[in-house]
């Protein structure tokens, strides 16, 4: 995979680890049935595979019942403000190139009093892995509508219904011009670890929606589309190289109809599989990754998988370049010329 | 200039009477010498000179050259620009017109002077908004060619001030700068607007006549600025040297000026404004302290000019960061300390108040930072070019909760440098984030500086933990409360930090009340420790007596002269000046009682007055004028007479 660079922090010694060496000494405590267990059992599981020393990792986190998971983490955490977990990353990274940096974040977290973190974060390729726990309600606070919450969704705050249209979390990433944009969902272990895995590899800007339920306040947000018996026929799988199809028997597909999606079942009209879009994650142009992160039920298979994952310069190798540059062009720090400045004169 | 560089002993020993421009003939002691075209040169002590134009006629570039021009000769000077938010009003307008002072003397000053003894007038516009402020019998160049209908009109004259005699009570010399400028760059390839931009060089020219300045730096700059663009180049050296040859061939001027060069302490000096000294300190401090320097910004006026500086000293070692926001920009900084980096923001008022959280939560982990707020005048925008002392309250209280940390303010433009790495020095010892108030005026402001040698300098290193016998993140050192800096990739010592409350030692999360209090108590010592490690508050004057006139951050000047003054006339008056407003130094209370009255000026409406009072159960003396501009010497002065009358 060309995303698969390596982080610097894996030119350390290789070292053994396992899941345990990744777990704290604090029990975790979120609801009991939580989505969150989930996602952070398979995150312990898959961090050994990066083959880098728990000192060199860190998670940053945000307000919210995400805002947990660092302390959970037997590495570098830190617990900071609502919203604001991806200016800390940005600075850690800024003067920390060496780390490897995770940001944990949630709906309301990071698209509502955090939007405009995030999208900097994204555009500016800061080398970091944003995993967005996506529950549409605000957990913590004790179940208000969030900026993901669905048109009409009664809540707290919104007892005869939210009338807000929600974000589509996918295409905020990919405006901001994410170097990786990857959905999973928490009910499919082994498809949280492969997305994680792959965000942990790649190096820039990775944007993670983790599609998780508040089984307290929002129970059920995705079981229409992730439960067991209609998963296949109502979500779709990406992977890189192959074409689009989903359904029990992987019989029906997506294919472009002037510019717009359509589901075709093979065999019926003359269909192939060759008529079947097929994924390019490593597309420069997003038409069709804008399109994937558009699509959901009822009207098409939720897709889920990496859907965008360009390899581009990180904000911190172009930080270096000009450090580097500057230096070749002036020569190494001497703090006494610049004290002096352009214009300097002696009294005796 | 910077007090402690000062050569002039800080005695109250007569000061004789100021020779200044106004002085027909000149006062007594004037030298009066002959020099070139059989002109008279008379020395002067001090002058203070405006230049005024349009915001399109480059006056900030005059006044910085002529300033260079002076700073190298060896006055001493302070300078102040006045420019307008706009970046181009409408041209010949009242709001678009520019101003810079620059006073300059033999002996030491303080401030840009109170009233300008000289004024270049380059349009109708700016003589009007100007000419309030200069000194009866002063002397006005203007540009007569600028002095069309249609400019008086826009400047509101019903008829023309230079020729209705409304001037009268004034020296008027009129050149028409704009006719003599465009027929000294005859013949070059240049649009007749281009050979206009040139003129404020011309105007220059004629001042390092009138001054007898060295046309050098200017000329030197020319060559740097526009060395590739040999037209441009051309122009403004012919348009210098036109100005500088129209003096002395013109008999419209009977006098030039001398001030002879200042008795500065010796070493190697340059000219700094507020900014430049604070940006040039931080990164001396992350010299000191051996640590890479990142400085994340937000660009608001007038505190941007640290991140250009900054964003040039890239082979330093220093990373710059244009955040997206404010809180962005503190959040940046406080990740960068997390990984044992100088973690630096710098803002003003309106961007302070959006930090406000990040700063709660750098108490909390106790990282150290420092945050500049460069003040300008509020509330909300405010006057965002004018200064003002008016965010005090929000840096000592303005987070949630009991969130104490230290506030420095440096005093003078060049005293920015050292109040920086103290401002270090402090937050690396202490673990703690610093605000440091700066302000427009200082920002702006320039004198000259004594640059020191780094020997001079202290030693800010402190050692990051490595240690895991016995590690707790939240142990702390018994002398200092400091907990210690652990930086993400020092093996063995993974924890965990954040903005929720800690377990005293352990540093877990913690609901514990007995542990709350009990770490919101260390926190305020911690910080209130740093009073022991502080320089006590010096007194300018006697040590007891009728008055004290107590001051912070870029008051000094104006108070300093005014206090100067007051002793040449026998008054028991004395100065001190605050650089710590939290914790102060330990001396301060008995200070601020061993006087029958404590005068405390400030451009706010009482800030530190109310913390004198509640701390020290003093019954302190205001005098607050909230204009967006610096306090006039005289102000002081008659304040203080005034006070000393009622005794």
């Amino acid at each position: 995979m060309t995303d698969q660079l390596a982080p610097s922090a894996a030119d350390a010694a290789p070292i053994k680890l396992t899941r345990k060496d990744f777990a704290s000494d604090q029990e975790p405590r979120w609801c009991p049935g939580c989505g969150d267990y989930s996602i952070l059992a398979q995150t312990q599981k898959v961090m050994p595979d990066f083959g880098i020393p728990r000192e060199k990792i860190v998670f940053i986190s945000g307000i919210g019942c995400s805002g947990r998971f660092p302390y959970y983490m037997n590495t570098y955490g830190f617990h900071s403000i609502h919203g604001r977990a991806p200016t800390l990353a940005t600075g850690l990274k800024l003067a920390r190139p060496d780390l490897m940096v995770w940001v944990v974040t949630g709906d309301g977290d990071a698209l509502s009093i955090g939007g405009n973190h995030i999208l900097h974060a994204m555009r500016k390729n800061v080398d970091i892995r944003v995993v967005m726990f996506n529950n549409r309600i605000y957990g913590l606070t004790k179940g208000q509508a969030s900026p993901t919450s669905e048109l009409g969704q009664k809540t707290k705050s919104t007892p005869v219904g939210s009338i807000d249209y929600p974000i589509h979390p996918l295409m905020i990433a990919l405006a901001a011009e994410a170097s990786f944009v990857a959905r999973t969902v928490d009910t499919r272990v082994d498809h949280i670890q492969h997305v994680m895995e792959r965000a942990g590899f790649h190096r820039g800007s990775a944007f993670v929606e983790v599609l998780q339920n508040c089984n307290i306040f929002n129970d059920g947000a995705y079981r229409v589309f992730t439960d067991r018996d209609v998963r296949d026929d109502r979500m779709l799988v990406l992977e890189h190289g192959k074409p689009m199809l989903f359904g029990k028997n992987r019989d029906m597909g997506l294919r472009l109809k002037g510019l717009r999606p359509e589901i075709v079942r093979i065999g019926e009209d003359g269909i192939s599989e060759a008529d079947i879009l097929v994924h390019d994650e490593t597309s420069e142009d997003p038409t069709i990754h804008n399109m994937l992160a558009r699509i959901y039920w009822p009207e098409f298979p939720v897709p889920i998988g990496v859907i965008r994952n360009v390899p581009r310069l990180t904000h911190d190798q172009l930080v270096d370049v000009q450090v580097r540059d500057a230096i070749a062009r002036h020569g190494p720090a001497d703090l006494a010329s610049l004290l002096r400045g352009g214009e300097s004169w002696t009294v005796e | 200039m910077l007090v402690r560089y000062a050569s002039v002993p800080a005695s109250a020993a007569p000061i004789p009477p100021v020779r200044r421009l106004r002085d027909p003939g000149g006062s007594p002691g004037s030298v009066t010498t002959t020099k070139g075209h059989d002109v008279p040169v008379q020395e002067l002590d001090r002058v203070t000179i405006r230049f005024a134009g349009d915001s399109g006629d480059g006056m900030q570039l005059t006044g910085t050259q002529f300033t260079r021009a002076t700073a190298v000769f060896g006055n001493d000077i302070s300078t102040l620009p006045d420019y307008p938010a706009e970046i181009r009003a409408p041209a010949g307008s009242l709001p678009g017109v520019s101003g810079f002072q620059i006073s300059f003397s033999s002996s030491d000053i303080h401030t840009p002077g109170d009233a300008p003894d000289v004024l270049v007038a380059m349009n109708p516009a700016a003589l009007r908004t100007n000419l309030k402020d200069l000194v009866p019998g002063g002397a006005i160049i203007v540009n007569s060619d600028a002095f069309t209908p249609p400019n008086l009109a826009k400047a509101g004259y019903a008829s023309n001030p230079l020729g209705d005699g409304s001037l009268k009570p004034y020296m008027v010399f009129e050149i028409p700068v704009s006719t003599l400028n465009a027929r000294a760059l005859e013949g070059l390839d240049m649009t007749s607007k281009q050979v206009d931009l040139t003129k404020n060089f011309f105007a220059l020219g004629v001042m390092f006549w009138l001054f007898e300045r060295s046309m050098e730096s200017t000329l030197r700059w020319i060559e740097e600025k526009f060395g590739g663009r040999a037209i441009i180049a051309e122009a403004n050296r012919r348009a210098l040297n036109a100005g500088y040859a129209f003096g002395e061939t013109t008999e419209i001027f009977h006098t030039r000026y001398l001030v002879p060069a200042a008795l500065l302490a010796p070493g190697t000096y340059r000219n700094v404004t507020g900014n430049e000294a604070t940006a040039l300190g931080c990164v001396v401090a992350s010299a000191l302290a051996d640590r890479p320097l990142v400085y994340a910004s937000y660009p608001i006026t007038p505190a941007s000019e640290i991140l250009h500086q900054l964003s040039g000293y890239k082979s330093h070692g220093v990373k710059t960061f244009q955040a997206e926001d404010e809180i962005a920009a503190i959040g940046a900084a406080i990740g960068a300390s997390y990984g044992g980096a100088l973690g630096l923001t710098g803002t003003s008022g309106p961007g302070m108040a959006l930090k406000a959280e990040m700063l709660g939560l750098a108490v909390m982990v106790e990282l150290p930072l420092v945050v500049v707020n460069v003040q300008r005048a509020g509330p909300s925008t405010g006057m965002p070019t004018k200064t003002e002392q008016a965010d005090l309250f929000q840096a000592l209280y303005g987070r949630n909760g009991e969130s104490p940390l230290p506030v420095v303010a440096p005093a003078s433009p060049a005293e920015c440098f050292d109040m920086a790495i103290e401002a270090w020095r402090i937050a690396l010892k202490y673990m703690t984030p610093v605000v440091y108030l700066s302000d427009a005026l200082l920002a702006n402001g320039t004198e000259p500086w004594r640059i020191p040698e780094l020997e001079e300098l202290p030693d800010l290193r402190v050692p990051d933990r490595t240690e895991r016998a016995g590690f707790l993140p939240y142990d702390r050192d018994p002398e200092t409360l400091a907990r210690p800096w652990v930086v993400p990739g020092t093996p063995g010592l993974e924890h965990r930090i954040g903005g929720l409350e800690k377990l005293d030692g352990l540093g877990t999360v913690s609901y514990d009340p007995d542990n709350h209090h009990r770490m919101s108590l260390l926190r305020a010592e911690k910080v209130a420790r740093i009073a022991r490690d502080i320089a006590p508050l010096e007194v300018f004057g006697p040590p007891q007596g009728d008055l004290l006139i107590l001051g912070w951050g870029s008051t000094y000047g104006a108070i300093r002269s005014a206090v100067e003054r007051l002793q040449a006339r026998g008054k028991k008056v004395a100065h001190a000046h605050l650089r710590h407003l939290h914790p102060f130094p330990s001396n301060t209370g008995e200070v601020v009682r061993s006087y029958r009255t404590v005068l405390i000026p400030e451009i706010n409406l009482g800030q530190l007055r109310t913390v004198i009072r509640a701390e020290f159960l003093v019954d302190a003396v205001g005098f607050n004028l909230v204009r967006g501009k610096p306090f006039a010497i005289s102000e002081i002065e008659i304040k203080a007479e005034q006070l000393l009358g009622d005794l």
